[in-house]
């Protein structure tokens, strides 16, 4: 009863207009939420180092995080669905190490490049069909992938190799400018990966399917739809990104190493809950990921600017992340005693 | 046999059978086991010691995944109370004396506590999803922990500390027999009084066990204390095992390979039965196949493959499909006519 009473006193402040927007689209309040704080976040940090918002800085946010951003467009597809793939930071690794290693062996990147992605997709596939036709849990089921791909960059090389081809390096060296502002090939894919992914959750067949099934796994089966090739694709589509964000990554180093991001995957959780996507399933949005990174990216550059110790960064984020759960949770509580 | 078969225990027991086997027929006098100076010394016994801090946290994952949860924070407090117990040592002016490391300790499993009950918190009263909920912590503890190391590895010399990993009590390594009793007092506590039929009850069905009066939240609670404080425990006997205070290196991953022993060991992700034994059983199973690996002479990059096609075999073994298909293909060898019925798909509701 109260929050009814909490609600109508906040509702007469607002216009009707703004009323009905938020009720109808109450699921998109968590990334508006996500939205103010990386404003918050970046007119605070303007304030106080009076530097902060250059040309130079938020250029390489977008640089800085390409493979970030990569990764969380896939692993939107995957919570939205209600599952959750914990392989994405060793199928970076994997991808990453196999890039380098077949660069330096002399392989033609017009081959080495589209490889990587399909062995990225490949480990996203397994894990698909061990959780759709094997009714493995998600969890363990990328557990096993995690541990697969992890082993296997191991397998091809234990140390780091250099990347030395141009083709390559270019990806990450080139710098399109306008004034300061510059964006970099890769910083361009991870963009096109954004506008992709969302227009696919919004704008298809298949993305609508993949709203019905986090929805109601067995609703989306009664209506015809068909959830078990959606559920293997989500993780195809994940893994794929993962063996993308490898490729941009070894781009941004220069380098394929095999310890390259363990508990990215967690990062990656982290930024995807924070711009919005519940856990359960059913709700979430590709752009809300997308500011769920960068408030992720900024929060580390802040610290960094601050010059205190980076694991300050991982404490932050996971406090940022327990406020989004609780607001979250409030949320959903809230629709639930409408009804 | 076919009795023997069906028994839940069946699987992983043989399983364990089938390493140690292997393990004797490649090198032999991996089950010698000898006794000098009134210890014992042997791979088995090895297997037994290392497998101490394992066995702790998946016990707690074992009642955790129970009430249908999952406690991924197990590592990171691992790593915060060992680097609360050695730096409580390494400042003190006396780091040799029992008093000081059992203080320390002391000090250790008290925070760990305090995460338990951190943990059980969000999930009980806030209702927070478990995987997200201890997510917080996974990601925000190792900070903590370096923090309080300073960002550094702190090494202590101190005999009492070192005694907890390395040292004997009678004939038996003492790590081994803190798990022994973190065991039995679980086993007591939940087979022996309602908690543990209650426990399983919130994990089956949450809904129908409030209705019919069982008191979740303190149930789910408990798990998570239980969970972050026999964490707290492991993470000594690791910084003991080292000396050393590795806010990195403690614990790392351990909350997969908890998860997975305890699904190794039968029971479900899905909550509801549990089965501790089980879970002893998918312990040494995995710190076995780590020796294994090694004896074997495969390179310990390699291990995670190694695990990799563990997990897919056992999930596989698992999976209510490949019964299906087994079934089928046995009676029509069997009969030699029609395939069988197949069961009608279920539907999730």
């Amino acid at each position: 009863m109260t929050s009814i009473v909490a609600d109508e006193r906040r509702g007469s402040a607002l216009p009707a207009s703004v009323r009905t927007f938020l009720s109808r689209r109450s699921s998109l309040m968590p990334t508006f939420a996500a939205l103010a704080i990386f404003i918050v976040l970046l007119v605070g940090a303007q304030l106080y180092f009076g530097n902060f918002i250059t040309p130079q800085n938020m250029s390489s946010l977008l640089l800085d995080n390409a493979f970030l951003l990569i990764l969380a467009v896939g692993m939107t597809f995957v919570i939205v669905t209600g599952g959750i793939d914990l392989s994405v930071g060793s199928v970076l690794a994997l991808t990453g190490i196999l890039c380098a290693k077949l660069l330096a062996d002399g392989v033609s990147p017009y081959l080495v490049v589209p490889l990587t992605i399909l062995v990225g997709a490949a480990v996203g596939l397994v894990i698909g069909v061990l959780v759709q036709y094997f009714d493995v849990q998600p969890f363990i089921a990328s557990l096993a992938g995690l541990f697969l791909a992890r082993g296997l960059a191991y397998v091809v090389s234990l140390k780091s190799i250099r990347v030395e081809h141009s083709g390559v390096l270019w990806l990450e060296s080139t710098r399109f400018s306008i004034g300061d502002w510059y964006i970099t090939p890769t910083g361009i894919i991870a963009l096109l990966v954004v506008l992709i992914g969302a227009f696919v959750m919004v704008a298809t067949r298949f993305g609508r399917t993949v709203y019905a099934v986090g929805g109601s796994e067995s609703s989306a089966r009664l209506m015809g739809l068909n959830v078990g090739r959606t559920k293997v694709l989500v993780y195809v589509i994940s893994g794929t990104c993962g063996g993308l964000a490898g490729l941009v990554l070894t781009a941004y180093s220069g380098a394929g190493y095999p310890r390259n991001g363990i508990g990215t995957e967690l990062d990656v959780i982290a930024a995807v809950v924070i711009g919005g996507t519940l856990l359960s399933g059913g709700t979430g949005y590709v752009l809300g990921s997308m500011i769920g990174v960068f408030v992720y990216g900024t929060i580390k550059t802040v610290i960094s600017f601050l010059g205190a110790e980076q694991s300050w960064t991982r404490i932050s984020i996971g406090l940022l992340l327990l406020l989004f759960i609780v607001v979250q949770r409030v949320i959903v509580f809230r629709s639930e005693s409408r009804r | 046999m076919t009795r023997l078969m069906k028994h839940r225990l069946f699987w992983p027991v043989s399983c364990l059978l089938a390493l140690i086997i292997l393990n004797t027929v490649v090198r032999p006098q991996f089950i010698k086991i000898t006794v000098l100076d009134g210890k014992l010394y042997g791979a088995p016994i090895d297997i037994l010691r290392q497998s101490a801090p394992l066995m702790l946290v998946s016990l707690g994952m074992t009642l955790v995944i129970a009430t249908r949860g999952i406690d991924l924070s197990v590592g990171a407090v691992m790593a915060i109370s060992g680097a609360v117990t050695l730096t409580i040592i390494d400042g003190s002016s006396s780091p040799g004396s029992v008093g000081t490391v059992l203080m320390a300790m002391a000090a250790g499993v008290a925070l760990a506590f305090a995460f338990g009950v951190w943990n059980g918190f969000l999930v009980a009263v806030l209702k927070i999803q478990p995987i997200i909920a201890t997510l917080v912590l996974m990601m925000a503890g190792r900070g903590v922990a370096l923090l309080i190391t300073g960002g550094f590895i702190t090494t202590v010399v101190s005999r009492p500390l070192k005694y907890v990993a390395s040292g004997y009590l009678m004939f038996i390594p003492f790590a081994f027999v803190i798990a022994v009793v973190a065991i039995a007092v679980v086993a007591v506590v939940e087979r022996r009084t309602a908690l543990g039929v209650l426990t399983e009850a919130v994990g089956i069905n949450p809904e129908a066990s409030r209705l019919a009066g069982v008191r979740s939240r303190g149930i789910v609670f408990g798990a998570y204390i239980a969970s972050g404080t026999l964490a707290g425990i492991a993470g000594i006997i690791y910084s003991s095992n080292i000396m050393a205070a590795d806010a990195n290196a403690a614990g790392e991953l351990i909350e997969l390979y908890a998860i997975l022993a305890v699904v190794l060991g039968g029971t479900s992700l899905l909550g509801g039965k549990f089965s501790i034994a089980g879970t002893v059983i998918g312990v040494l199973i995995i710190q076995t196949l780590d020796s294994t690996v090694l004896f074997l002479g495969v390179p310990s990059a390699d291990k995670p493959v190694v695990f990799a096609l563990v997990v897919i075999v056992v999930v596989l073994v698992q999976s209510p499909r490949v019964h299906r298909t087994a079934r089928a293909v046995l009676r029509r060898s069997r009969t030699g006519g029609p395939p069988a019925r197949t069961e009608p798909q279920k539907v999730s509701v």
